[in-house]
């Protein structure tokens, strides 16, 4: 018997102009139920990362509690992480991004853990626009406590045992676009051509980005009249493709004109949207976003691409004015200004 | 491109790379399971079956499954195949009590076998079993062939070799030794059910340069000599020794030459060092004792004084290619000399038929060898095979071995009054080795070792001593080791499309990139668009039907496959399962009757 995944890769196995291998960007085997959504996440994650590229040890990953804040074990094996509280990865993310904003911050949360015990924190991040991409692996149920229905479970959703969920399910996109969310996606684990460009397109965002991932649970939440399974999700999404051009790269893909429109990035890459594709209205305008997810929604159908982007406005740091520099890098003649400056505030507070 | 037929054998066959490159298809990984797992004589009998000399060609096999073996491909050795193969004969138990034996009623059908080496005794070994009586004619003192009197006995033990011999000898095989066959038309006359003729290549090619006939009396042919050393009829050389020629023959007759009293002992080549035909273990063998492979001289002149051998003058060329890749050695007019005392000519060998008569049915075609079918070894008189060296020119053992099955097969038929072309299927099994959860029936981990190097025997002792064997074999423990880089090629990843839900796990989990979901399209466009792009055309993809919810297909490439399990240990639905494909190249008299159309 063996679990373990052999040391060899691919001989021609390419290398991005950082010079690493996919490799670099993997973690541990994966222990969660075969054929989870979250593991292709995860390998969405690591795509994205060598694709872009980053330096794994430039990227700080957070979690909460759940299957889905697990994954960080099986991604990104050479970067920093946080396996923080039930629900409150997001203060722990705000602490390590005020400490440090020089690296990337990658948040990985479940239905449980963002829209049900860590609502209040999700709601305040998500408002003060930290600089993070907020990863929500939602299966639509608490797969680690044997499938019970979750917060974002579809009403009149069927649960293993046949049983229907009276509730209605949260919607953490619509939600985050009212809080001021400053991008907000929404994609499906078995659509790696849309999840792996939304995935960069968030990495490269300033500010708050969430990503709505739906993710079926193979075990608990994978049967007929369940809304979160494979098959259900592959009928009814809408997807509205996305290309992600990183700096780098010239523009290669030829379209033609006024068939897409271009969102450029603060750090130059480019995030290309096709305009044929049910996907008519203006995504930085909120209302025309909220208004498009509820038509689709009332239509039974789920709309998935980038749903809102708002890449102007300024994320936390800049609002409170924090030092550009991480505080680790900071020495004693930084942080303590000496007697002059102290006795210049003190005169001014005379 | 259309959905892989798994069920063509031959489909899983080729991914067994070892085994598929194999002139007799020995199941490879089978066996080295069966070292691993301590099972010397089950894994010596899985040998046997296959290519009938085990301990002989753990010694000295051409190995041209390890050029192919998958290993080479993702690191940068291949697994040392041959010499696992010697470890499961070196410790093998008795395994006399598994040998077939004739049985008690012959079948009544008499064979001529002319020549005893390596493709007649496997001719014997498949037809003594089946109640045929075999009578072996041989111009040597002992059975083996080229075995005996070409392979030194550094390389291969008399005793290994008696051994192996003997198990066919004893079946109950007639032989008459030391009896030249001088005339076929004779054999023919005595009534045979069938006759079949290995009798290898035995001419040496010569070198007909100035100096050949006046200082012959130190110029051998290489062959002549090495069965002259091997028969103890030559039991010294001269100090300095020049040997021509860049093939295996040429690496044996330089090693034996240094045991001989050779102190300056030579290779001298046409060839560049990379051309040449030895393989490259020989090589190395040889240059470790001291021998220097001397390359871009062309012979020249044999030079001698009063009748002696004194030396050699070579033109020194450059290699040159054209356009179209055809090589010419181009002088460079520097003329090379080198002093000698005895020179060996080891540049080639020729098949030779002058006891065959032109007139008795058998047709010689071009270069004056026999027209034989290369698939049914059938001359054009139905009742002459042939096989080995003698078929269809020199080659080696292992090949000599995979020839004389497919004549017994042939001879079996022809006896019967059947078709001689309705060839036997293989016999092939494909059971799941899954056993539980994260369990299976093989050792799926993957070794990180490289490639283990056999022990040598001191060359101070072994240049002394001409019987010493050099190579030592692996131990058990390194021969355990080695087997685990074994990537059980064997055990297949077979794929369901009716199970797919599309999760993707396999994909992600791969190590090695090989498996995708993509819209499908012409094989060339597939090859390109894979996650590690597809860029060995000889290695096959495995194509899906078109699966249900997204209308891809699955697609993947059998290159560098590590058969780790992983994608079936991770597919939540079984849709991929691995499973042991075991491929049996099915011998004289085991096939089933043929359906009735």
């Amino acid at each position: 018997m063996t679990y373990q995944r052999p040391n060899f890769r691919h001989p021609d196995a390419p290398t991005n102009p950082l010079g690493y291998t996919r490799r670099d960007y993997e973690g541990s085997i994966s222990t969660l139920c075969a054929g989870c959504g979250h593991d292709s996440i995860s390998a969405a994650i690591i795509e994205a990362c060598f694709g872009l590229p980053l330096e794994p040890h430039r990227i700080a990953k957070l979690s909460g509690i759940g299957c889905s804040s697990k994954t960080p074990a099986y991604f990104l094996g050479r970067s920093h992480g946080f396996n923080s509280v039930h629900g409150r990865m997001p203060s722990v993310a705000t602490g390590a991004s005020l400490a440090n904003n020089e690296l990337v911050y990658i948040g990985v949360s479940g239905d449980g853990d963002s829209a049900s015990i860590g609502m209040g924190q999700f709601a305040h991040v998500v408002r003060r626009n930290l600089n993070m991409t907020y990863i929500v692996e939602n299966n639509g149920c608490y797969g680690l406590t044997k499938g019970q229905d979750s917060a974002t479970a579809d009403r009149g959703s069927k649960s293993k045992k046949g049983a229907s969920n009276p509730y209605e399910a949260i919607d953490l996109a619509s939600l985050a676009i009212q809080l001021g969310a400053t991008f907000v996606a929404r994609s499906f684990s078995g659509d790696r051509h849309q999840l792996v460009p939304l995935i960069q397109a968030a990495l490269s965002h300033k500010g708050f980005a969430l990503l709505d991932v739906m993710s079926p649970c193979v075990t608990f939440n994978n049967h007929t009249g369940s809304t979160k399974s494979y098959v259900h999700v592959r009928d009814h999404i809408d997807p509205a493709p996305v290309d992600f051009v990183p700096i780098r790269d010239e523009i290669k893909a030829s379209y033609e004109a006024g068939t897409t429109f271009e969102v450029r990035m603060h750090d130059g890459s480019v995030v290309r949207l096709h305009k044929d594709s049910g996907q008519e209205y203006d995504i930085e305008d909120p209302q025309a976003a909220l208004r498009a997810i509820a038509e689709h929604e009332q239509a039974g159908r789920t709309l998935t691409g980038l749903l809102y982007i708002d890449k102007d406005a300024p994320d936390l740091h800049k609002v409170l004015g924090t030092s550009p520099r991480p505080l680790n890098s900071m020495q004693e003649k930084d942080l303590c200004p000496g007697s002059k400056m102290l006795d210049s505030i003190n005169a001014g507070l005379r | 491109m259309k959905p892989t037929d798994i069920g063509d054998p031959e489909y899983f066959h080729k991914v067994v790379d070892c085994q598929y490159a194999c002139p007799a298809h020995t199941p490879v990984p089978e066996y080295i399971r069966m070292i691993a797992a301590e099972r010397y004589t089950d894994a010596y009998m899985v040998n046997w079956e296959s290519n009938v000399f085990p301990g002989i060609l753990g010694r000295t096999c051409d190995r041209p499954c390890e050029p192919a073996c998958r290993r080479g491909r993702i690191e940068a050795d291949p697994v040392a195949i041959c010499r696992l193969k010697r470890a499961a004969a070196d410790n093998k138990g008795d395994v006399s009590e598994r040998m077939p034996s004739a049985p008690k009623t012959k079948n009544g059908k008499r064979i001529a076998l002319v020549g005893a080496g390596p493709s007649s005794l496997t001719v014997a070994r498949d037809l003594i079993p089946l109640g045929y009586d075999i009578e072996i004619f041989d111009d040597q003192p002992k059975a083996g062939g080229m075995m005996r009197s070409q392979i030194p006995v550094f390389r291969l033990p008399p005793g290994v070799l008696d051994e192996e011999v003997g198990f066919i000898i004893d079946m109950g095989a007639t032989t008459f030794l030391n009896h030249r066959v001088e005339s076929l038309r004779a054999v023919l006359a005595q009534d045979y059910d069938a006759i079949f003729v290995g009798t290898g290549a035995p001419r040496g090619s010569d070198l007909d340069i100035p100096g050949r006939k006046e200082a012959g009396a130190t110029i051998h042919v290489g062959i002549d000599w090495l069965s002259s050393v091997a028969f103890e009829h030559v039991e010294s050389i001269g100090k300095r020794v020049i040997v021509l020629g860049g093939g295996n023959t040429a690496m044996d007759c330089c090693r034996t030459a240094r045991r001989l009293g050779g102190e300056d002992v030579k290779v001298i080549v046409r060839s560049e060092f990379s051309k040449m035909k030895a393989s490259p273990w020989e090589k190395e063998d040889a240059m470790a004792e001291g021998i220097p492979i001397i390359n871009n001289h062309v012979p020249r002149a044999f030079l001698h004084e009063n009748g002696r051998l004194v030396g050699m003058s070579f033109d020194l060329v450059e290699v040159s290619y054209d356009d179209k890749g055809r090589r010419s050695l181009v002088p460079t007019g520097e003329v090379v000399e080198f002093p000698c005392d005895a020179a060996l000519i080891a540049i080639g060998q020729e098949n030779a038929f002058p006891w065959i008569e032109r007139d008795i049915g058998v047709e010689f075609g071009k270069w004056d060898v026999p027209v034989v079918d290369p698939q049914t070894f059938q001359s054009t008189n139905e009742k002459v095979f042939f096989g080995g060296d003698a078929a269809l020119g020199p080659k080696n053992i292992i090949t000599a071995v995979a020839h004389g099955h497919q004549a017994a097969i042939s001879i079996d038929l022809f006896c019967r009054g059947q078709d001689v072309r309705e060839r036997p299927a293989p016999g092939v099994t494909l059971i799941s080795q899954k056993m539980g959860m994260h369990e299976w029936s093989y050792d799926n981990g993957v070794s990180d070792d490289h490639r283990f190097k056999v022990p040598h025997a001191d060359p101070a002792l072994t240049l002394k001593n001409r019987k010493l064997e050099v190579e030592l074999g692996f131990d058990v423990r390194t021969a355990l080791a080695e087997a685990q880089r074994c990537l059980n090629c064997d055990v297949q990843t077979v794929f369901t499309t009716s199970r797919c839900i599309e999760c993707d796990a396999c994909v992600d989990i791969c190590p090695v990139d090989c498996i995708n979901f993509i819209a499908n399209d012409e094989e060339p466009v597939l090859r390109a668009g894979l996650r590690a792009p597809a860029l060995h055309a000889e290695q096959d993809l495995y194509v899906s039907d078109t699966l249900v919810q997204t209308s891809r297909v699955m697609v993947k490439d059998e290159n560098v496959c590590l058969h780790c399990g992983l994608c079936a240990e991770r597919c939540p639905t079984a849709a991929w399962d691995m499973q042991k494909f075991l491929y049996n190249v099915t011998k004289a008299g085991q096939a089933c009757a043929p359906s009735k159309r």
